[in-house]
């Protein structure tokens, strides 16, 4: 008796266990659950064997896209909600909300609508919606995209209200929709893509190897005829002089350290409080082991390569006019920003080395990662596109690993979504020149 | 050569960068010094991270650094032969 009471008395419940961040433990028939990788399907890449090709939406104004968005962009904040709905109602669009757009003027407006004209004439965008709070600012970004000819309608919501608005924009949205899943990829040569790069929460590993692959990669996309940018002025700071040596000219050297330059004095000298050590490098970047400033920007510098010349200078969003080549822009060095600026001047493909794992995306640019610190490749496999941690254990050599990146950016030219882009990362960030009226 | 615990640039580099994950005290390490692709041995005075720095020689206050053959900073406290060289004894020149 005694003892099958014994048998059925209820066991004692533990005490729940705290679980420490990032000690959270997987349930059993997750761990074990099988995990299916399917092979490759798409063309085989052909970086190493001569000028590759690629996969791409030829636009009405000629150049080339990689993807082809159906964009609902709206002007303003106001119009952050009505964009978000028309995007709700038909898939397949996509809606990129943003906070700005109201009482700006001067230098910060003209900014403010370069960016979203150059987000919208992106060709990587086969059509936009454009809706603002009022009827003139919205004319502006219609006209500025349809200079280039791709289908664009602009929609406001002042004596219509957010309902009207919603309801003719989806119309024309799913029309849009229509059209633009019939779009056809051709092949292309390389010299008709415009790659950027940028770095972000770099540690030592990324000026070691994953900044050196990228910059192996530009070297060889600069002889092939590629048009290509990079920018981050803030982080050359202990570098600029090298940087300078990099210009195709004298003349474009000093337009260069002029950039640089004002940036020092416009932004960081009159804003700074004791020094920029908790910012630049970032906590982030400290963690990883980069010390100093000069440290991270020579790490920084490693992503143009070796041989490349930049041949002209940009304001931050400024569409390229001097034909193929390497292109310095001048943008805040936080990730979003600068990629957002990039992607608005025209670029269509990304390359971004991270250390400690930025996770950063685009919502029209894929932003390929790239890193080189195994424990990131690690613990953040899932944000990771192009992993050259091979160079560290002297397996990998820069020239293989920069042909192996190239080989990823064809096939995400072709059609393959990146770590970013299949996580949703799509950060759209406006920079901001200064307070508005 | 097996897999380098730490990586240098360049000839005139200071510091090296450890490539590996749980380097501890007292451990001898293997570099790799990328220019010229020579090998370094080194004993390391502190457990170091993967990512961060140690001193290659003797380095004295007021020193400066030199990485990627250029100066990135300088020693604000001595740092001796196989030692984290980081934020506590490294500082910028610039801001």
């Amino acid at each position: 008796m005694a003892k099958a009471a014994k048998k059925t008395a209820p066991r004692a419940k533990k005490a729940p266990r705290s679980v420490p961040a990032g000690g959270y433990k997987v349930p059993q028939h997750v761990e074990k659950a099988a995990f299916v990788v399917p092979t490759v399907r798409g063309r085989k890449a052909r970086s190493g064997r001569g000028k590759p090709t690629f996969l791409g939406f030829r636009r009405e104004n000629g150049r080339v896209g990689v993807r082809s968005h159906v964009v609902i962009l709206p002007l303003d904040d106001l119009s952050n909600a009505s964009c978000e709905a028309v995007a709700n109602n038909i898939k397949g669009t996509m809606a990129i909300p943003h906070p700005y757009g109201r009482l700006q003027f001067g230098e910060d407006l003209e900014l403010h609508f370069r960016t979203l004209i150059g987000t919208g004439a992106n060709p990587n965008v086969a059509a936009v919606i454009v809706i603002g709070i009022e009827p003139t600012w919205t004319q502006v970004v219609v006209d500025g995209i349809a200079k280039t000819g791709k289908p664009v309608a602009g929609y406001c919501i002042e004596q219509n209200g957010d309902h009207k608005v919603i309801f003719a924009a989806s119309k024309q949205a799913k029309e849009f929709v229509h059209w633009a899943t019939e779009l056809e990829r051709e092949e292309c040569g390389i010299e008709e893509l415009w790659v950027s790069t940028k770095c972000g929460e770099s540690d030592t590993t990324s000026g070691l190897a994953a900044n050196p692959t990228v910059g192996n990669a530009f070297d060889k996309l600069d002889a092939w005829g590629a048009t290509t940018c990079f920018g981050e002025t803030s982080e050359l700071t202990g570098a600029e002089m090298v940087c300078a040596q990099r210009a195709v000219s004298p003349a474009i050297g000093k337009k260069f350290l002029k950039t640089f330059q004002a940036y020092m004095d416009e932004v960081i000298e009159p804003h700074k409080t004791s020094d920029l050590s908790d910012s630049q490098p970032t906590k982030g970047n400290i963690q990883g082991g980069l010390t100093t400033i000069e440290e991270k920007a020579f790490g920084n510098l490693e992503k143009i390569g070796k041989k490349a010349k930049f041949i002209d200078v940009l304001e931050p969003a400024e569409m390229p006019r001097k034909g193929a080549g390497l292109y310095f822009m001048d943008t805040s060095s936080a990730a979003a920003e600068c990629v957002t600026l990039q992607a608005a001047a025209g670029f269509v493909v990304h390359l971004f080395p991270t250390g400690q794992g930025n996770v950063v995306g685009n919502p029209i640019e894929p932003v390929i990662k790239v890193a080189a610190n195994p424990r990131t490749v690690r613990t953040m496999a899932e944000h990771i596109d192009y992993d050259c941690s091979g160079i560290m254990r002297r397996e990998m050599n820069f020239d293989k690993a920069g042909d192996g990146l190239i080989d990823m950016t064809l096939r995400t030219c072709n059609g393959r979504n990146t770590a970013a882009e299949a996580l949703g990362q799509r950060q759209f960030v406006l920079t901001k020149l200064y307070r508005s009226a | 050569m097996a897999a380098p615990h730490f990586l240098v640039h360049g000839k005139t580099d200071t510091v090296g960068v450890v490539v590996v994950e749980g380097v501890k005290a007292g451990q001898t390490l293997t570099g790799w010094l990328m220019e010229g692709n020579k090998t370094l041995k080194v004993k390391v005075l502190n457990n170091i991270p993967i990512g961060h720095k140690l001193a290659l020689n003797d380095i004295k206050k007021g020193d400066t650094i030199m990485k990627y053959e250029h100066d990135i900073g300088v020693a604000v406290a001595n740092i001796k032969k196989g030692g984290h060289a980081h934020v506590q004894n490294v500082k910028t020149k610039r801001w």
